[in-house]
C-alpha cells in the first residue's frame, strides 16, 4: 500500500488522532460489551430464549428456523442479534422494505441474553471484543482507502448514507458506534453484504472504524456543511439563498428612495 | 488656407480648467475621444431589478477571473502520482495525483486558500445560475426580438461555454467526484458513432484516465474557454450599449426612447456598487458555507465510487436525462448504436440548444412580426410565448430533478425505481400541461388588467344601497398603472392565403404559407384587446353615475 | 442627440398619445416627487453620514482582515452554532474581507439612491438601420473592390485560392494526430488471463474461496496489476480490470454467462458499469441486485448479471473463476467480451 514513504511526523499525527478519536469510542464500547464478559451463563441463555419466544418467534419461528415473515436466525451469530436489536431495527415497528433504526426495545442485558441464546443455535460471528474495537494503532488514512473501496459506494464517501434499489437505503454512519459498525460488517444486515474477518481482517476493520470516527467528528473547515449531500444541496443553496439575496439587493437598488 | 491643412492642424483649444480635465485633454489630443466619452457618460439606462441579473453574471465572471488567477498560483494540474504529506491527517500517506494534492494544499496549507477555492466555486454556481435566470428574463419579456436576435445567439453561446467551463473546472481537482464525472464524459464520447473511440483516445491521450487529461483540461479551463467567454461577453455588452437597453412600458416610455438614469453618476454608483455587493455576498457565502469538500471524497481512482455521485447543478439536467433514458441499444452490421447514451447526452441537448438559439427567428417567422421592439412585453401579454417558455422550463426542471433522484430517494425514503418511472412519464405529461395552464393564467391576468382599466381597482369600501344591494367602491387606477396596462402592441396574425392565384391556377407555395399562417394564428390565438378609449370613457361615466346615485341615496337617508 | 429633461406633451416617438411604431397609448412622464434628502438638509446630512459610516466600516474591516490573517492560527478549528466546526482563520478572514467589500457596495448604492439626482431623464434611440444612400454607397464600394481585385473575372486565381484556403486547416488537424494512440484493441482487452489470482483491492491479498462467507462481497483486482511498472498503465488497467466477488447460495443462481463459471456459489463480475463506466459495487445481498450509483442501472448477479433496471443496455460481464491447488481464487480465463461502456466498433 501507499503508506510506505510517510513523513516521520505522520506517525505521531496518526497516533494523536487515533488516541483522541478512540478515547470516546472505547469508553462507549467498553461499557456495552461488559455483559459479554459475564459470559453466556445458562441463565442468560434461558432468559434469552424466553425473550425470543415472547418477542421474536412470531416472525422468526419458534425454533428461529425462519418463517414467511422473518428469515432463519440459525447461524447468524450474536453479532447480528446485537446489531439488529441494539440499534432498534428489531423487533420491526412495521413491516416495510427495510428495518429502520429506532430506540432499542430491549435493554442491554436483554439484548445480551437474546444474542447469547441465538449464538447457541449455530456458529456465527460473535460480538466483537473491546480489543477488536481498539483503534489505538489504527491507520486512519488506510482506513479511508478501505472505506472508499468497500463502503463509500453505498454509504457515500462522507458516510451520510445513500439510496439503494426499490426504496432500500444505506443508512448514515454519522451516529453509528464502533461496535455496531463492526457487527454490521461481519453480519451483513438487510441488503448489506458480509465483510467477514477472513476477507477483511480485524486490522482492516479497525482502520475503517478509525476513519468513520474521523468522519463522525463532522469537522468542516470551510463552514456549514449543507448535510454533506454534495452538489445537489449546493445547487439548491445558490438558487434559494445566493440568488435570492442578490435579487433582494437588486430590487432594493431599483426601488425609489423616499 | 486650404481644407487639407485645416484637417491636419489641430483646432485651437481652450486650456483645461482642472487637473482631471488636463488628463482628458491629453487623451483627446491622441484619440479624439471627447464625443465618445460624452455619449458614454450621458448614456441613459432604464431601471428595473430584473435588468441586474445579467450584471450578476458579469460580476461573477470577473470574480471567477480574479480568484481563478489566484488559484493558478498554487494549483498543479499534473497527474503524476505522489504520496500526500500535507496537513490533512486522514489522507496522510495516500497515493494521489499532484492535482489533488495541490488542491488539498490550497485548502489546508495556504492561508486563505480554502476561502479562495470556495469563492471560486460558489462564484461558478452564481455565474451559471445568473446566466440562466437572465436568459429567462430576456425570453419572457421578448427582449430577444428584432433588433437583438444576434445578441440572443451570443447569449446562447455564452451559456454553452459557461457549462463547458464549469464542467472542466469541476474536473480539475481530480477528486472522486470529478473523476467519476470525467469517466461518464469519456463514456459519452465513446458512444459517438464512427469517431467516438478515436476522439476519446485523442482527448485522453489513450485510455481512461491516462495522465494527459488534467493538463489538457487545465489549458482549456484557464485559457481557451475563458478567452472566448471574455471576447463574447465584450461583444455582448457592446451590443447592449450600442442598441441601447430595452425598457418596460410606463409613462413617457416609447419604442423610440429610453427613460432612466445616466451612466454617470447614477449607474456608476449603482452598478459599481452592485459589483461590490455581488462580490461581498459571494465572499461571505464562501466564508460560511462549505462547497465541494474534496478531502471527504478522496483522490480519484477508477475503481472507487461514492453514493450520491452528482455533477454541479448546471450539468444536472444532462445527468438527469441520462438517468431517465430507457436502455435502448442497436447492433447493426457489427456496429453498436447506444441510443441510451446518444439520445440524452447528445440529441436532446443538441435539439434544446438549437431551438434556443433559433427561437427569435422561429417566433418572427411564425408571427410575421418584422418590427423593431424596444418596449418589453409583459409576459402575460404574450401568452403563447410565455406558455412555450414555461413548457420548456418544466421539461428542463424535470431533468434537473431527475439528476438528483438518488438524493431525493434517500432524503424522503422513496423508491428510486418508482421515482425514475414517475419522472419518465412526467417528462411527457407535465410540459404540455404547463403550456395550457400558463396560457390560461396569462389570459386571465389580461382580463383582470382590462377590468382594472374599465372599472378601476377595488377599494374594499362597501356601500349598502337602500334596495339592499351591496356596492363596492372602485377607484380609477393611476396614470402610471394605466400606461403599463395599456401597453400591448397591436398584433395581426398572418392571413390564410388562397390556394389558387388570381387566374385560378393552384399556387404551389400555398401549402407552406398556409402552414405559416396557421402557426401565426395559433400564436396569436385568444388575443384579448385592451379596451378602447370610448369603452373606458363609457365605463368611467357608468361608474361615476352609479357612485353618484349611491351617494345621493345615502344623503337622503342621512337627511331623514 | 436631444434630451428632454422635463417633457411636455408627447414624448419622443409618440404622436397624439400613440406610439409611432407599436401604436400603444403613450402617457406623459409623471411629475417628479422629491425625496426627504432633496428638501430637508438634515435628512441629506443624515444620509451623508450613513454612507460615510459604511465606507469607514469597510476600512475597519480591512484592518481586521490583516490582523486576522496574521494572528488567527491557520489550523484552529472552532465550533459555532448552526455552522458547526469551522476553521477559525478561514472564517475570520472570509468574514472581514466579505464585509469590507459588501460595505463599499452598500455605501455606493445608498449614496446613489439618497443623494444623487433621482429624476428620470429621457434619451432618444438612434436608428439601427442606415440610410438608403449609405447602403448604396457601401454596396458600390464593395463592388468596386471586387472588380478591382479581379476576383470575379480571373477564375483560375479564384478557384486556386479557394482550393488553397480549403486545404489550409489540414495541417492544424493533422498536427492533432499525436494527441493519443489509435483505439486498436485496447478497449477489448484487460490484463485478466488464465490462472491470474484474484486479490483484494487496496490490500492486495490472495483470496481463499473458503474464507468468503455467504452474502459476502469483495472488491478485487487481478494480481498482475501490481506488476505493471508505469503508473499511468496501472490506472488504465485498474479502470477496466476491477471486479467484484460475491457469494450466494448455489441454489439461488438462476443462470450464469458460462457453464461453471462460479466456484461453489462464488461469482466474479466486472465492476465497471456497461452504461458509462462508473465502478458499480452497490451489491444488495438479499436480492443479488447490483446498483450503479451514477445512473441507477441495476444488474441481477444471480441471473447472468442481466439488466433489470436503468439505462444500461448490456449485462455485466462475468469473469470465469476457479481455485488453485491451495484453494485461492484464480481466473479461468480473461473476460470473453469487452468490459465497460459501449462503443461504436464494439459490435
Amino acid at each position: 500500500m501507499a503508506l510506505s514513504k510517510r513523513h516521520p511526523a505522520a506517525l505521531f499525527a496518526v497516533l494523536a488522532v487515533a488516541l483522541g478519536t478512540t478515547g470516546a469510542a472505547y469508553a462507549a464500547v467498553s461499557s456495552q460489551t461488559a455483559p459479554k464478559v459475564v459470559a453466556q451463563t445458562e441463565t442468560q441463555v434461558e432468559q434469552g430464549k424466553q425473550l425470543f419466544l415472547e418477542g421474536c418467534s412470531s416472525c422468526h419461528g419458534l425454533a428461529a428456523q425462519g418463517a414467511s415473515d422473518g428469515p432463519s436466525l440459525l447461524g447468524v451469530g450474536a453479532a447480528a442479534v446485537d446489531f439488529q436489536v441494539g440499534t432498534g431495527r428489531m423487533p420491526l415497528a412495521a413491516p416495510g422494505i427495510q428495518a429502520m433504526p429506532k430506540m432499542p426495545t430491549y435493554n442491554e442485558e436483554e439484548t445480551a441474553a437474546l444474542a447469547a441464546y441465538i449464538a447457541t443455535l449455530g456458529a456465527g460471528p460473535s460480538i466483537p471484543t473491546a480489543e477488536m474495537l481498539d483503534t489505538t494503532n489504527a491507520e486512519v488514512a488506510l482506513g479511508g482507502e478501505l472505506f472508499r473501496t468497500n463502503c463509500a459506494q453505498c454509504h457515500g464517501a462522507a458516510g451520510v448514507g445513500g439510496a439503494l434499489s426499490e426504496g432500500r437505503k444505506a443508512p448514515s454512519l454519522m451516529d453509528s458506534s464502533a461496535k455496531h459498525i463492526y457487527e454490521a460488517m461481519v453480519s451483513g444486515p438487510q441488503s448489506m453484504p458480509v465483510f467477514a474477518d477472513s476477507t477483511l481482517s480485524v486490522e482492516d476493520k479497525q482502520n475503517i472504524i478509525a476513519y468513520v470516527t474521523e468522519l463522525q467528528k463532522n469537522e468542516s473547515p470551510g463552514g456549514f456543511s449543507l448535510g454533506r449531500q454534495g452538489p445537489v444541496t449546493e445547487g439548491l443553496f445558490i438558487f434559494i439563498a445566493g440568488l435570492g439575496v442578490l435579487i433582494i439587493a437588486a430590487v432594493w437598488i431599483g426601488a425609489k428612495a423616499k | 488656407m486650404s481644407t487639407t491643412e485645416e484637417s491636419i492642424q489641430a483646432p485651437a483649444h481652450a486650456a483645461p480648467t482642472s487637473k482631471a480635465g488636463a488628463v482628458g485633454y491629453y487623451i483627446d489630443d491622441r484619440l479624439a475621444s471627447a464625443s465618445f466619452t460624452k455619449r458614454l457618460v450621458d448614456k441613459v439606462f432604464p431601471d428595473h431589478w430584473s435588468f441586474m441579473l445579467g450584471e450578476v453574471a458579469l460580476y461573477s465572471f470577473i470574480i471567477l477571473l480574479l480568484t481563478g488567477t489566484y488559484l493558478t498560483l498554487f494549483f498543479n494540474p499534473s497527474m503524476t502520482e505522489v504520496i500526500y504529506n500535507g496537513s490533512y491527517v486522514p489522507l496522510k500517506g495516500v497515493k494521489m495525483s499532484e492535482a489533488f494534492s495541490s488542491t488539498l494544499a490550497i485548502s489546508f496549507d495556504v492561508r486563505g486558500g480554502l476561502l479562495m477555492r470556495q469563492i471560486h466555486h460558489w462564484a461558478a454556481l452564481f455565474f451559471t445560475a445568473a446566466v440562466s435566470v437572465h436568459l429567462l428574463r430576456v425570453f419572457f419579456t421578448g427582449a430577444f426580438r428584432k433588433p437583438r436576435e444576434i445578441n440572443w445567439v451570443i447569449g446562447t453561446l455564452l451559456l454553452v461555454l459557461a457549462l463547458l467551463e464549469g464542467f472542466s473546472g469541476y474536473s480539475l481537482p481530480d477528486d472522486l467526484l470529478s473523476g467519476t464525472g470525467l469517466r461518464i464524459a469519456e463514456g459519452i464520447i465513446q458512444a459517438i458513432p464512427l469517431v467516438g473511440t478515436y476522439v476519446a483516445m485523442f482527448l485522453f491521450g489513450g485510455e481512461f484516465p491516462g495522465t494527459d487529461i488534467m493538463p489538457r483540461l487545465y489549458s482549456i479551463h484557464i485559457l481557451l474557454i475563458p478567452g472566448i467567454l471574455l471576447a463574447l461577453i465584450t461583444v455582448h455588452l457592446i451590443m447592449v450599449f450600442y442598441q441601447k437597453h430595452t425598457q418596460f412600458p410606463g409613462p413617457g416610455r416609447t419604442e423610440s426612447n429610453v427613460v432612466g438614469f445616466r451612466l454617470f453618476p447614477i449607474y456608476m454608483a449603482k452598478a459599481g456598487g452592485f459589483f461590490f455587493v455581488v462580490f461581498g455576498i459571494t465572499v461571505l457565502i464562501a466564508a460560511l458555507v462549505t462547497i465541494n469538500p474534496v478531502w471527504l471524497y478522496g483522490p480519484y481512482t477508477p475503481s472507487q465510487v461514492t453514493a450520491g455521485s452528482q455533477p454541479d447543478w448546471y450539468i444536472g439536467w444532462l445527468d438527469g436525462a441520462v438517468r431517465l433514458m430507457p436502455n435502448l441499444e442497436s447492433h447493426i452490421f457489427g456496429y453498436t448504436l447506444s441510443w441510451n447514451i446518444l439520445v440524452p447526452a447528445l440529441v436532446i441537448p443538441g435539439i434544446m440548444f438549437t431551438a434556443l438559439g433559433l427561437y427569435p427567428w422561429i417566433e418572427a417567422w411564425a408571427t410575421g412580426d418584422k418590427r423593431e421592439h424596444h418596449l418589453l412585453d409583459r409576459p402575460r401579454n404574450a401568452p403563447t410565448r410565455t406558455g412555450l417558455g414555461v413548457m420548456s422550463l418544466t421539461f428542463y426542471m424535470i431533468l434537473v430533478i431527475s439528476g438528483g433522484n438518488d438524493i431525493i430517494a434517500s432524503a424522503f425514503n422513496l423508491s428510486i425505481n418508482q421515482i425514475t418511472w414517475g419522472f419518465r412519464f412526467l417528462l411527457f405529461i407535465l410540459p404540455p400541461l404547463a403550456f395550457v395552464l400558463t396560457k390560461r393564467i396569462c389570459l386571465g391576468l389580461q382580463r383582470r388588467d382590462n377590468d382594472k382599466l374599465l372599472h378601476g381597482y377595488e377599494t374594499g369600501r362597501i356601500l349598502r344601497l337602500p334596495s339592499g344591494e351591496f356596492l363596492e367602491i372602485h377607484e380609477p387606477i393611476g396614470e402610471a398603472e394605466k400606461a403599463k396596462l395599456l401597453a400591448k402592441a397591436d398584433v395581426t396574425p398572418l392571413e390564410l392565403p388562397s390556394k389558387v392565384d388570381a387566374n385560378g391556377v393552384r399556387n404551389p407555395k400555398a401549402a407552406k404559407s398556409v402552414a405559416r399562417a396557421k402557426l401565426s394564428q395559433w400564436f396569436y390565438s385568444d388575443v384579448i384587446p385592451t379596451p378602447t378609449d370610448e369603452e373606458m370613457r363609457a365605463a368611467a361615466e357608468h361608474a361615476a353615475h352609479e357612485l353618484h346615485e349611491a351617494e345621493s341615496h345615502l344623503k337622503e337617508i342621512s337627511q331623514h | 442627440m436631444s434630451e428632454l429633461d422635463h417633457p411636455t406633451g408627447d414624448p419622443y416617438g409618440a404622436k397624439d398619445g400613440k406610439d409611432l411604431i407599436s401604436g400603444i397609448t403613450v402617457f406623459p412622464m409623471e411629475p417628479h416627487v422629491p425625496r426627504k434628502a432633496d428638501i430637508d438638509p438634515k435628512a441629506a446630512i443624515r444620509a451623508e453620514r450613513q454612507v460615510a459610516t459604511m465606507f469607514g466600516l469597510s476600512s475597519l474591516m480591512i484592518i481586521l482582515f490583516v490582523v486576522a490573517y496574521i494572528k488567527v492560527p491557520a489550523d484552529l478549528l472552532i465550533s459555532i452554532p448552526i455552522i458547526g466546526t469551522i476553521n477559525a482563520n478561514h472564517l475570520a478572514i472570509g468574514f472581514t474581507f466579505g464585509m469590507a467589500i459588501l460595505l463599499i457596495g452598500l455605501g455606493a448604492i445608498h449614496w446613489a439612491k439618497k443623494l444623487m439626482p433621482d429624476e428620470e431623464v429621457i434619451q432618444e434611440r438612434h436608428a439601427l438601420t442606415s440610410t438608403n444612400e449609405a447602403r448604396a454607397e457601401v454596396q458600390s464600394s464593395l463592388q468596386r473592390g471586387a472588380a478591382e481585385s479581379g476576383f470575379r473575372d480571373r477564375k483560375i486565381i479564384r478557384r486556386s485560392l479557394l482550393g488553397a484556403l480549403a486545404l489550409f486547416p489540414v495541417p492544424l488537424i493533422v498536427l492533432l494526430r499525436d494527441l493519443g494512440p489509435l483505439p486498436g484493441t485496447r478497449l477489448r482487452e484487460t490484463i485478466w488471463d488464465k490462472g491470474i489470482h484474484l486479490v483484494t483491492d487496496a490490500t492486495y491479498k490472495k483470496i481463499k474461496a473458503s474464507d468468503i462467507p455467504l452474502g459476502g462481497l469483495i472488491n478485487a483486482v487481478p494480481e498482475n496489476l501490481l506488476e505493471i511498472e508505469h503508473e499511468e498503465e496501472t490506472l488504465n488497467q485498474r479502470g477496466k480490470a476491477s471486479i467484484i466477488i460475491v457469494r450466494m447460495d448455489p441454489a439461488e443462481i438462476v443462470s450464469q454467462q458460462g457453464q461453471e463459471w462460479d466456484y461453489q456459489g462464488i461469482l466474479a463480475f466486472s465492476k465497471i458499469c456497461t452504461h458509462l463506466g462508473c465502478p458499480t459495487s452497490l451489491y444488495q445481498q438479499r436480492t443479488h441486485h447490483l446498483l450503479c450509483p451514477c445512473h441507477q442501472s441495476t444488474f441481477d448477479l444471480s441471473d447472468s448479471g442481466n439488466v433489470v433496471f436503468g439505462p444500461a443496455a448490456r449485462r455485466m460481464p462475468q469473469l470465469a473463476i476457479t481455485v488453485d491447488a491451495e484453494g485461492y481464487l484464480v481466473a479461468q480465463s480473461g473476460f470473453n467480451e469487452p468490459v465497460g461502456p459501449s462503443f461504436w466498433e464494439r459490435g
